[in-house]
């Protein structure tokens, strides 16, 4: 295997968690919550998945485990900022903060453990391929789960009465509820789908791109998550993008560390938070004037009456 | 039936007081499940994380310590989340400010300057605090860019940055290859209150910050204008309140606080730069802040509270074996409480059986 072919690989399994975080919480934003929790949430996912791994020794199960985890969290935070109404902003830091805590509490036992990783896909001759063969169709079932989730998404948004009831709740809740949506309802659902979606992503970390457990490892994932979303001006199909292109830079700096450039590793480090701050200063200049964020994200609906 | 929210025709005055205490009985009572379900005594327990500290001196000289730099912290974060600027990266924020102050510490070492070292240690720290946090609060303003993410994107960025100069340029040479620069001189090192104690002089700064921000907020146009901006944006509009400028304005009064405590806890408590000089108290005074209702007086008594749950947590890793990772888990507990319970202010709880049903319309 060439250093171009692994690198490639490497970068799909990089993304691969970020786009699954990212996926929920597009979702979830798409229907008018903004939930700073992905981190905590990506947290618990990741110590739970690799605990039920390494229980039954199953990656499927894990990653039931790592979603079960992430919906539970999320179904707190919907119950603080949807039923009391609470401010998102305060209430997914909560998350955050309660989801670390808890993950270190859970993760304790596990630090020096290890799991067989998620086997990988092996189909003859075509896996075989040189370059593209093992990127196509020699990659773990989560990699090709998360394209599925994201193709089905931008189906469901953009073509389905599911995806219009969502945007509606989104935009205009005080329409949506007039109409007679239950919009607590639509955006609970949504929350929880999120967690799921984050506590995925995080178990992938334990199960499928390294098969053990350290603390804090999510390392900003759940916040690059956040602003992935925002870079992709919350469409799915520049979700994608965004994630191999943050997969990239997340993959090369440690590359450039290898080849030892002379500069400092903690700059090289540095740089995937770097970029998101850069994107995120690129991409809110250019749409300056016109912004295409979901018209009542952020904020909380309650009916009068 | 279920459940739904009810605006309150006026804010409840009796919730508003009781609030911070209810979220405290039922955090108390949360944890009573967990000691139980971690197969713990949970009078035990709880004794370790909230009574025990009390008991004696040392530990108490340990709580004002440690509540001295979430107190401060908190009180400018209370500044930005009135005025609605959510700064998220105080925990940057403060390292910047350590780093910076450290920076003269580290160059004046063993060359005696004289008495003019620590001010402009503290003053050095409070800019690049400051400076650090008018840079998500300039992206949003100038680009509309989202404070939060970039605030807390910066947090990673000033970790890295306090790793590489305390193992690169910064390091002891005589330290045996530990990460830390040397210690501080004596002219670089706070003074401290009481002789042989831990208690620091930083304690009075934050005493002055504590009484600053609640005069700027109470009696102050400034301090009127961002209460305005955050609980009434049209009408502030309406006045001609620059909610821009607020914006700079309460990152930098925040990041500058963030700073000095970062400064105050290497030159005081710790006496030299290492790679872990915050038990993340830029994050846990976001809980101080909102604990303490985003009011200077409120944010005194939450930060010793807070402050309470650390020396806890210290005390129950050695006498319960619990990691100190249950120290976040309390304080994560205790802020949705305090969220929770701030709710029951403008809204009441009603059941509701469904009588009517969601009619489907022309959708």
């Amino acid at each position: 295997m060439g250093l171009f072919e692994a690198i490639l690989l490497s970068i799909v399994t990089a993304s691969t968690p970020l786009l699954l975080a990212a996926s929920g919480e597009l979702i979830t934003e798409r229907a008018g919550v903004l939930n700073l929790g992905v981190e905590g949430m990506m947290l618990i996912g990741a110590v739970c998945g690799f605990a039920g791994a390494w229980a039954t020794g199953s990656t499927a199960i894990g990653a039931l485990c790592g979603i079960a985890a992430g919906v539970a969290l999320s179904a707190l935070f919907a119950a603080a900022a949807i039923g009391l109404a609470i401010n998102q902003v305060a209430a997914g830091l909560a998350v955050t903060i309660l989801g670390t805590g808890l993950a270190g509490l859970i993760g304790a036992p596990f630090v020096g453990e290890n799991i067989t990783a998620a086997p990988h896909l092996w189909l003859p001759w075509l896996t075989d391929i040189p370059l593209i063969g093992k990127l196509l169709f020699g990659q773990d079932a989560l990699v090709y789960l998360s394209i599925g989730l994201i193709a089905a998404i931008a189906y469901v948004l953009a073509r389905t009465r599911t995806g219009l009831i969502l945007r509606a709740v989104g935009d205009d809740p005080a329409s949506a509820h007039a109409l007679g949506y239950n919009v607590a309802a639509i955006r609970t659902r949504a929350v929880l789908f999120g967690g799921g979606c984050a506590g995925l992503a995080g178990a992938y970390l334990t199960l499928a791109y390294t098969p053990f457990y350290a603390p804090g490892m999510t390392a900003g994932r759940g916040w690059i998550a956040l602003a992935l979303v925002v870079f992709a001006s919350w469409r799915p199909g520049r979700l994608v993008a965004g994630a191999i292109l943050f997969g990239a830079v997340s993959i090369l700096q440690l590359h450039a560390q290898a080849i030892g450039l002379g500069v400092p590793s903690q700059l090289m480090s540095a740089l995937p938070y770097l970029a998101t701050v850069l994107v995120l200063v690129l991409i809110s200049r250019v749409r300056r004037g016109g912004s295409v964020a979901p018209a009542a994200l952020g904020t909380a609906f309650v009916p009068e009456r | 039936m279920s459940l739904v929210l009810e605006r309150r025709s006026e804010r409840s005055v009796a919730i508003a007081l009781l609030s911070p205490l209810l979220a405290i009985t039922l955090t108390l009572l949360t944890l009573t499940i967990v000691f139980v379900a971690l197969g713990k005594n949970p009078a035990a327990a709880l004794a370790v994380y909230f009574i025990t500290p009390l008991t004696d001196g040392y530990s108490l000289q340990e709580i004002a310590v440690k509540a001295s730099p979430l107190i401060m912290i908190a009180v400018g974060l209370a500044l930005c989340y009135r005025a609605n600027a959510w700064n998220i990266g105080a925990e940057g924020q403060l390292l910047i400010g350590a780093i910076a102050g450290s920076g003269l510490a580290v160059m004046t070492h063993g060359t005696n300057p004289g008495p003019w070292l620590m001010p402009a240690m503290l003053l050095v720290g409070a800019l690049a605090g400051a400076a650090y946090a008018l840079i998500p609060a300039l992206c949003k303003v100038r680009f509309g860019a989202s404070e939060i993410l970039i605030s807390l994107m910066l947090v990673y960025v000033a970790g890295l940055l306090l790793d590489y100069l305390v193992r690169g340029p910064w390091r002891d040479p005589a330290g045996f290859n530990f990460p830390t620069t040397a210690e501080f001189d004596p002219a670089a090192t706070l003074p401290l209150l009481i002789a042989g104690s831990r208690v620091h002089a930083g304690l009075i700064l934050t005493m002055i910050a504590v009484v600053a921000a609640a005069v700027l907020l109470g009696r102050t146009l400034k301090g009127f204008e961002i209460r305005v901006v955050g609980t009434a944006p049209r009408a502030a509009r309406f006045a001609g309140f620059n909610a821009d400028r607020l914006v700079l304005t309460t990152f930098a009064i925040s990041g500058a606080l963030a700073g000095l405590a970062g400064i105050i806890e290497v030159a005081g408590p710790i006496g030299r730069l290492q790679p872990d000089i915050s038990p993340g108290y830029g994050f846990t005074a976001i809980i101080v802040a909102f604990l303490g209702r985003l009011n200077p007086l409120g944010i005194l008594a939450s930060g010793l509270f807070l402050a309470l749950t650390f020396i806890g947590g210290e005390q129950a890793q050695i006498a319960l074996k619990l990691p100190q990772d249950m120290t976040g888990v309390i304080q994560g507990i205790l802020l949705f409480y305090v969220l929770a319970c701030d709710s029951l202010i403008l809204y009441r709880i009603r059941w509701r059986s469904p009588q009517r049903k969601a009619l489907h319309g022309p959708l």
